[in-house]
């Protein structure tokens, strides 16, 4: 058990203690935007760190890229399917307003539109 | 280095365990679609922690293409799904 090894060991245990945590948020937190938030920051972070910790232990395989590639993958369609998400959960106000401190969409709304996704 | 294998499956197991009360439970579309992206992101940690737990890396490739098709289904699912709010009634789907 040398270095490397106990560096992939924090790596793949940080990444799975990442993804109960977001697993308990999003069954714990009461709306869909902090459920999003849950399921998309820390779940990202988590499945990076797993890979991550995969990456130095397969290595001087010829298939690390995949791993590499899969994260990068992860990296870029997040924030996509968060922004989605998000904006319909704002739209349909399946949210709770109490718990929003500021609310910077309401003047797009106000205006009859509807953030200019083009959609609808 | 076997304890820590232990560790992380039991722990990847019990988070795919409580996304499934979400999934299953979730009160509005949106919910689900979040619960199956951390699912399928937890199946994801999984197939990492398989793969550097037995050097193989035949599973990479299928890891790549989850990636791949959770966005696809993700986006297309919040593309075309229909709205389940009753927007008559004004009522507000929470919990």
């Amino acid at each position: 058990m040398n270095a490397l090894d106990i560096v992939t060991a924090v790596l793949v245990l940080g990444g799975s203690t990442l993804a109960l945590t977001a697993a308990i948020g999003v069954v714990r937190f009461p709306d869909t935007l902090t459920r999003m938030h849950a399921a998309t920051k820390p779940q990202v972070l988590g499945l990076l760190l797993v890979l991550a910790g995969a990456a130095i232990r397969l290595r001087g395989h010829v298939d690390v890229g995949m791993v590499i590639l899969t994260g990068l993958f992860t990296l870029i369609t997040a924030p996509v399917v968060a922004n989605r998400v998000g904006q319909l959960a704002y739209r349909e106000q399946n949210i709770r307003d109490d718990l929003l401190t500021k609310d910077e969409m309401r003047e797009f709304a106000g205006n009859g539109e509807d953030g200019g996704n083009g959609q609808n | 280095m076997t304890i820590v294998w232990i560790i992380a499956a039991v722990m990847l197991t019990a988070a795919a365990v409580v996304t499934m009360f979400r999934l299953l439970g979730g009160p509005s579309t949106l919910d689900r679609l979040v619960a199956l992206d951390t699912l399928v992101a937890v199946t994801m940690c999984a197939i990492g922690t398989w793969a550097a737990f037995s050097l193989d890396t035949t599973v990479t490739y299928g890891l790549t293409a989850l990636a791949l098709i959770s966005f696809v289904g993700s986006v297309s699912v919040a593309r075309f799904r229909v709205p389940d709010i009753d927007k008559a009634g004004g009522s507000r789907r929470l919990r």
